[in-house]
């Protein structure tokens, strides 16, 4: 646009506002910045700016041994560190062809789910709290307390735990764990029930979520989207059930999805999800098997030339980790794809002819962590 | 000098009807304090009854159950550099704040806290109060327009486009009971006095008149009136995920007080509106039963429930004094603790004094209609507490449908019905 064309405007043409949201900004959940272009509170277009948060996790792998690199991990997504955990180390594991043993499989199926658990009552008491409902911020975070102490008591670390290791476990379930995950679970049922009396049929948290961010299951997938954000949009896709690992395959759950793709059914499909983790860990606790917990791995560990990838299931969606090795102490290269970079991608196509609170609706559905997208 | 006061209190009148220009300057100044220390009370209660709902505690440290916590803040606020940003309109961005709390206190010029209390009685009452209620949208639009900032300038355009469509529903619902003061004698009144005292002699608070109209009209007021202070659920002007802190988020310090001010007095402002309309201002439940006469020498001449009506306000203090003093009681033994505990104990004995007083009978009868209209204020705060606890936020096309499509047609159905059944009986 020429200046003299700037210089005919009036007052009164209506020009588009760009709004700079972040990286400050209370419900961007970190240091997401996006500039949003607004006509009026309408949403034209969106461009989101990563990086405030970029440590250089995969650069930092390459320096570091196979063993050393593993509490990085837990730093990406930090409100669910073990599943991070488990993602890497079942990457090298492959990478090695160790064979983990039950129990230990099953420790790790029960920490898994248990993070899974916490982390969506992180998401849903911020992303209540965006849409400006206050209390279940508060009560999600008592009950996620809960969980850090089993966390605590099991590997001496609340939120990067840092759990598993290469071939196994490194602890043995301390005394009284599995009678204190049951009552944990028993505890936690009636407290979903809680959550859901505030918001499920809140009339205004309806209007508020129902036909927002709308994405349909082929454009999900078009866009890679995984976990929960693709589930809500109907497509049945899990890979605790499509590529069971870490005995998946041994329990019995299922895999709850949604119609609408939209913002509510997120929220239904992460509230069912929370159900069905209750139900995986009671499988898990009752099922534990007795045995060595450790695989025998070299302390000092050379895999063979070549490369991996494996992916499971986060609260987020797929999580995945490509590891090539040189044949030398330290990986080549480790490639993360963290589900909640990629489900990001999809904010602008969710919020596009949207009003500037949905956006916040939306940012806060895809349940992202700023730590993981950056990495 | 006591003679003149006493004569002065046994006057039948506001000071503003009598003219006396002397003692309405003392009510304005003992309302604006007792709003501002009211407003303090508030803030503290807010935060102890949001945190009692969210299982948090709230205030603990600053004083006993942080009950001087306001003051810290009120002190911190004070203190701290008054920022104007840099491309700032200077003038307006420093007036806006000024004139929202000048809006915000003249609207309780005409707030009846009893038959005799208040500044003045005006003829076209309840009018003025919505009118000068109304202006604080433009303080608001002044404020986010002078930041010279996009979430201000966001805020002040939510804000004045909602305060403009729910005005509208409440003015019908507001015309509505005006309506009802005409009932029996054909003269209706705008006056906030006038309409208490129709209530009165009609023996009906106007919230169950023609039932269930006038329960229709509060309650659409009631909704109305929350979108009118910008608060939870309507509070998009200041929505803190959305705009950071909407009109205000450029204040600090003193200015931004003034706006917290202004919010607080906004919100008893409204609500003496809804008392005074439909839940009989100052009038004690069930007026005008008064029970079997009873006489106590030197004491009381009169009903039974008068009588019971009039010791309300001093139990209640000591109701009050009680609680402060058992909590002081249960307070750990500890050196780390004693200051704390002398304080609750000394706050419980000032209640107690304060019970003392009302008890005393010149007092007890004056202050019988302040405190029943203080309680029913007090209803509607925690009401407006209770909802920031317990809704998420509206968005801002769902708002003003709401407005237009839910209140207005309600409000209008209200009005022609009760103009009909007024009427017709």
């Amino acid at each position: 646009m020429t200046t003299s064309h700037r210089e005919e405007r009036t007052f009164l043409d209506s020009q588009e506002l760009i709004l700079n949201m972040g990286p400050q900004h209370p419900s961007t959940h970190g240091v997401l910045r996006v500039i949003l272009k607004l006509d009026g509170e309408k949403v034209i277009g969106t461009e989101c700016v990563i990086g405030y948060l970029h440590r250089g996790v995969e650069k930092i792998a390459e320096n570091r041994t196979y063993a050393m690199f593993n509490p990085y991990v837990d730093r990406m997504d930090y409100v669910a560190a073990v599943s991070n955990g488990l993602g890497y180390c079942l990457a090298v594991e492959k990478l090695i062809n160790v064979e983990v043993p039950a129990r230990a499989q099953f420790l790790r199926v029960i920490m898994t789910e248990l993070n899974r658990l916490a982390s969506h009552q992180v998401w849903l008491g911020t992303h209540a709290l965006d849409i400006g409902a206050m209390t279940p911020l508060f009560y999600t975070f008592r009950d996620r307390e809960e969980i850090l102490k089993i966390f605590e008591k099991y590997c001496g670390a609340r939120l990067t735990t840092h759990a598993f290791r290469i071939g196994g476990c490194q602890y043995e379930a301390y005394d009284g764990m599995e009678q204190e995950v049951l009552t944990f679970c028993d505890f936690l049922l009636p407290k979903i029930d809680e959550y859901e009396q505030l918001l499920t049929t809140n009339r205004i948290w309806v209007e508020r979520t129902k036909g927002v961010g709308v994405i349909s299951g082929a454009d999900a997938i078009a866009m890679g989207l995984t976990g929960p954000p693709l589930r809500a949009s109907g497509v049945k896709w899990d890979l605790r059930k499509a590529q069971p690992y870490s005995a998946y395959d041994q329990f019995d759950f299922e895999i709850p999805i949604g119609y609408n793709g939209d913002t509510y059914d997120r929220y239904l499909v992460r509230i069912a999800e929370m159900r069905q983790s209750v139900r995986i860990i009671r499988q898990a606790v009752e099922r534990l098997p007795q045995g060595p917990i450790m695989a025998k791995v070299s302390k000092m560990l050379k895999p063979p030339v070549g490369e991996v990838y494996v992916s499971i299931e986060a609260p987020k969606g797929e999580l995945g980790y490509y590891i090539v090795s040189d044949g030398s102490l330290q990986p080549y290269r480790v490639r993360v794809r963290p589900p909640s970079f990629v489900n990001l991608q999809a904010l602008d196509q969710m919020v596009k002819g949207q009003l500037v609170a949905d956006v916040v609706a939306v940012i806060g559905t895809l349940d992202i962590v700023l730590g993981e997208v950056d990495r | 000098m006591l003679q003149y006061v006493t004569g002065y209190l046994s006057q039948p009148v506001t000071p503003g009807e009598a003219g006396n220009y002397i003692w309405a300057l003392i009510y304005i100044l003992v309302v604006i304090m007792g709003v501002s220390g009211v407003v303090l009370g508030m803030n503290w209660g807010e935060r102890k009854a949001l945190a009692h709902m969210q299982v948090r505690l709230g205030p603990m440290r600053v004083g006993p159950h942080g009950l001087l916590q306001p003051f810290a803040d009120a002190l911190k606020l004070l203190t701290k550099e008054d920022i104007i940003p840099a491309g700032a309109d200077k003038l307006v961005f420093s007036l806006a704040p000024v004139a929202i709390i000048v809006t915000a206190w003249t609207v309780f010029l005409v707030v009846p806290f009893g038959r005799t209390h208040a500044i003045t009685d005006m003829n076209i009452g309840v009018l003025f109060m919505l009118g000068v209620s109304s202006l604080s949208v433009l303080c608001i639009v002044m404020a986010g327009w002078a930041s010279n900032s996009n979430y201000p300038l966001m805020g002040a355009l939510r804000s004045s486009a909602q305060m403009v469509s729910y005005e509208v529903a409440m003015g019908l619902v507001v015309v509505s009971a005006v309506m009802m003061t005409a009932t029996n004698t054909n003269v209706g009144t705008l006056s906030m006095i006038g309409i208490v005292e129709a209530q009165a002699s009609q023996h009906f608070w106007f919230i169950f008149k023609f039932f269930p109209l006038g329960l229709i009209a509060f309650v659409v007021f009631a909704i109305a009136m929350v979108a009118e202070t910008n608060r939870a659920p309507f509070d998009l002007p200041e929505a803190e995920s959305e705009l950071v802190a909407g009109f205000h988020t450029e204040y600090s310090g003193f200015r931004w007080s003034l706006f917290m001010l202004a919010e607080y007095s906004g919100m008893i402002a409204v609500s003496s509106i809804a008392v005074t309309l439909w839940l009989g201002g100052w009038l004690r439940p069930f007026a005008s039963i008064h029970g079997p006469q009873i006489t106590i020498p030197h004491y009381w001449r009169g009903g039974a429930l008068d009588f019971a009506a009039s010791l309300l306000p001093a139990l209640c203090m000591f109701l009050l004094a009680l609680f402060c003093l058992v909590g002081a009681y249960r307070m750990p033994r500890l050196r780390t603790f004693r200051i704390q505990t002398a304080g609750l104990t000394v706050f419980g004995l000032g209640l107690g004094f304060i019970g003392m007083v009302l008890l005393c009978p010149p007092v007890r009868d004056r202050v019988q209609d302040i405190f029943w209209f203080t309680a029913k204020i007090g209803v509607f705060m925690y009401l407006f507490i209770w909802y920031r606890a317990t809704f998420p936020r509206y968005r801002f096309d769902q708002l003003m449908r709401v407005g237009w499509k839910v209140l207005l047609p309600i409000g209008l159905g209200v009005l022609i019905l009760t103009a009909i059944v007024g009427v017709l009986l």
